[in-house]
């Protein structure tokens, strides 16, 4: 099924090149952290210590009782120093929890390994994986746990892991599955015993022949397990682009994979499985790609989760003069800071720092109907009536468009030559429509 | 750094193309085509195309208050198709008439660019030919002098020079299918060779500014409807069918006039029923007409039909399920 693709989607320019060369390096652990008690969607964790308190690297600090939500935990060994409102990556303050090191790197002693995975009920596999506070890396950050547990009359057959890696710039999957492809397809046995899936498949965009071979070599004589090449094309990594590329299935719209027996996971997250049931370390640090023309020194780190920005990137040589916005995520989904004085969360899968000549400030121009934004659009709408209707405040007419169906990969606003900024008013409308059923519904 | 950051929406990456680089674009791919028209006919081809653009920018500069005169380049592309449409040595007058009427009645009385209905090009071309037919269709056509060296390849050009082989069977039948091809042939300066067209659209085929759907709704239906109903002349229907499309002003039209970003469909479905409509009203004005060519005024009233056929045309979201399913 190799070669498939979805239709639309656009090409921009990778920049992979800056690091992808670069294995991954572990970042000294910092002298502070602020771990946010929220770094997933769904419910925020309650704090578990007081300040003063002393911890252990690994020791849960942060716990909620709602099913969809994940606990945190110390990334450093040291002492709690304050808890409160702290700057966080997605915009508004969250409650987070600072933790002064000790330098020591003491591991928690609850932290030890699982047993073998034959020894484990798919149930015991569902609590270590919530219990190590593991969520979607890749960005998305929806807990882990809860996509391995579907309801009863949704059965699962096939897991999908996501080596597209499709946004520009970043290559922090694409060295994981270089250095830990044996922890990869692990962390993908993992998920397939826990939902009594029968097949695996690992999709990676054919702009990375090492990890396609790497991959390849690492489940040779997996009899149900398969790598698949996915043609290069942003958002080739969108979960629903990835399950129609891989198996042919189109998720409906406004459903989930579950919808068509797929659940997703990221290359990130299956090895951080991996190491949830060997060594029973709970989510403490992330691969990072620091990248952009604005770094003075490109990498891949392994970053302590509550590193601030700041940190990580003066471990990267600092930011250029030239540096003009600086982005957590990807060039195409990230989101512009204000400021480096924010922690890296659990879903922090790069830092990227964008200087003069790649920051586009021309004020937009009329729409010419080129109807290049119809063609890009990898989930079949109408972008630039979309956004009409959403400026002139037809709520109505935007419903009827689609609109909430947007996935807002940012390819309509990419493709347009005059510069308007789609994607942002298809976001507006979406936001809309959704408030106003919300309101229907009470 | 501090204090210099850029907050925006993402996406932070932009594609290098813009609206003007499309229309340079679209200005190279009329490239080939106005070199033919300029070997036939000669320094005055040349000269009508160089006063269509310059007057077009000049009416857009004039009436927009800028001094900027290429600007974003569409001003440039409606001037020069204009003049792709005009006899090969028209009166300079009726050159500057056609591109203001072109600018300012078909584009900035709408609110400029991305806002006008019709074809601007179109809009100057039908005011000539309404006004100043004599001027249009041939009648009073000046016999143009090719340059002399390509004189042997366009030996007949001035026994050729009554305007559209469309005129009647008795000038189709003086005129072969491949001089169609290669152009030398009478006919407005873009209306000579199909093969440069061809080319010049292939360009911006590959660049993506254009989608098959329009111009093989239009050549498809033009084909078809050629064969079925012209005549049979040529001894044979499907030549019929190829002589309705390579002649006259169809290739144009379907290739650089009905592929107008602004006045056709965005839906995919919507760019073909645009051309095939283009085609049916084309054949019908060109069978049962009154005028020998309908390309003009089959592209206006499908322009005037693009946003409805838009709004019938949404395509179904990813994922849609059908709802009698």
């Amino acid at each position: 099924m190799g070669g498939a693709t979805f239709k639309g989607g656009v090409h921009p320019d990778y920049r992979k090149e800056l690091t992808a060369s670069l294995a991954i390096t572990a970042m000294p652990a910092p002298a502070k952290v602020v771990i946010p008690l929220q770094q997933h969607i769904g419910a925020p964790c309650e704090a578990l210590v007081q300040v003063g308190d002393t911890v252990k690297l690994g020791q849960k600090i942060g716990e909620s009782k709602g099913f969809v939500s994940a606990p945190v935990h110390a990334s450093v060994s040291g002492t709690v120093v304050a808890i409160g409102p702290y700057n966080h990556p997605l915009g508004r303050k969250v409650e987070a929890i600072t933790i002064e090191s000790d330098g020591q790197d003491t591991w928690h002693e609850d932290i030890k390994p699982h047993g073998s995975l034959e020894s484990l009920s798919p149930e015991e596999i569902k609590a270590i994986i919530r219990e190590a506070g593991l969520v979607g890396m890749g960005g998305a950050t929806f807990p882990a746990h809860v996509k391995l547990a579907p309801p009863p009359e949704k059965p699962i057959d096939t897991v999908i892991i996501n080596g597209a890696e499709c946004e520009p710039y970043l290559t922090a999957d694409h060295r994981l599955m270089l250095e830990k492809p044996n922890e990869l397809v692990f962390g993908l046995k993992i998920m397939l015993k826990a939902l009594g899936a029968s097949v695996g498949i690992i999709g990676i965009e054919n702009n990375k022949p090492d990890a396609l071979r790497v991959m390849r070599q690492a489940v040779e004589g997996e009899a149900n397990i398969s790598v698949v090449a996915l043609p290069t094309k942003y958002p080739q990594g969108a979960e629903k682009m990835l399950i129609y590329a891989t198996t042919r299935r189109k998720v409906p719209s406004g459903g989930l994979p579950m919808d068509v027996g797929v659940v997703n996971h990221n290359v990130g997250t299956a090895v951080a499985m991996c190491e949830a049931l060997h060594k029973g370390k709970p989510l403490v640090e992330r691969v990072v790609t620091v990248t952009g023309e604005g770094v003075a020194r490109p990498a891949n780190l392994m970053v302590r989760i509550g590193t601030l920005v700041s940190e990580v990137l003066k471990a990267c040589g600092g930011l250029k003069e030239t540096t003009r916005k600086l982005i957590i995520g990807g060039p195409m989904m990230g989101l512009a800071q204000t400021s480096a004085d924010i922690p890296v969360i659990k879903g922090t899968s790069g830092i990227l720092a964008l200087t003069e000549e790649n920051v586009d400030l021309s004020e937009p121009s009329t729409c010419i109907k080129c109807a290049k934004c119809v063609g890009a659009c990898p989930v079949n709408l109408v972008p630039t009536f979309i956004a009409q209707a959403a400026e002139h405040e037809l709520i109505q007419r935007a419903e009827k468009l689609h609109a909430a169906d947007c996935i807002e990969c940012g390819c309509c606003s990419f493709i347009c030559p005059s510069r308007i900024p789609l994607t942002q008013w298809i976001r507006l409308a979406k936001a809309d429509i959704l408030e106003r059923r919300r309101q229907q519904q009470k | 750094m501090n204090g210099k950051l850029v907050i925006s929406s993402s996406p932070h990456i932009r594609t290098i193309e813009s609206v003007q680089s499309v229309m340079i674009d679209v200005l190279a791919a009329l490239f080939p085509v106005a070199l033919i028209a300029v070997l036939l006919f000669g320094y005055q081809a040349l000269l009508t195309m160089v006063i269509a653009v310059i007057s077009a920018m000049l009416a857009e500069a004039i009436w927009m208050r800028k001094l900027d005169i290429f600007g974003d380049g569409s001003a440039a592309v409606t001037g020069l198709l204009l003049a792709m449409t005009l006899p090969p040595a028209p009166p300079w007058w009726l050159v500057v008439v056609g591109s203001f009427c072109a600018i300012i009645i078909g584009k900035q009385v709408f609110g400029g660019i991305g806002n006008n209905i019709f074809n601007p090009a179109l809009v100057g071309r039908a005011i000539l030919v309404v006004s100043w037919g004599g001027h249009m269709a041939g009648q009073i056509w000046p016999v143009p002098k090719p340059f002399v060296i390509f004189s042997d390849f366009f030996y007949d050009i001035s026994a050729v020079t009554t305007a559209t082989p469309l005129a009647g069977q008795e000038q189709a039948l003086n005129t072969s299918l491949s001089q169609l091809l290669f152009g030398n042939v009478a006919g407005a300066l873009g209306e000579t060779s199909a093969l440069a067209l061809l080319v010049g659209a292939g360009w911006l085929f590959i660049k993506g500014h254009i989608d098959w759907r329009i111009p093989g709704g239009y050549i498809g239906t033009v084909f078809v409807m050629g064969a079925a109903l012209g005549g049979g002349f040529y001894g044979n229907h499907l030549l019929t069918g190829l002589f309705h499309v390579l002649a006259g002003g169809v290739l144009l039209g379907a290739l650089f006039m009905a592929t107008d970003m602004v006045t056709s469909p965005v839906t995919n479905l919507g760019k073909l029923i645009f051309g095939i409509g283009c085609g049916v009203i084309t054949m019908l004005i060109r069978l049962y007409g009154s005028f020998p060519e309908g390309v003009t005024f089959a592209i206006l009233i499908m322009n005037a039909l693009t946003p409805i056929i838009d709004n019938f045309t949404i395509p179904r979201k990813f994922g849609e399920v059908k709802k009698s399913a």
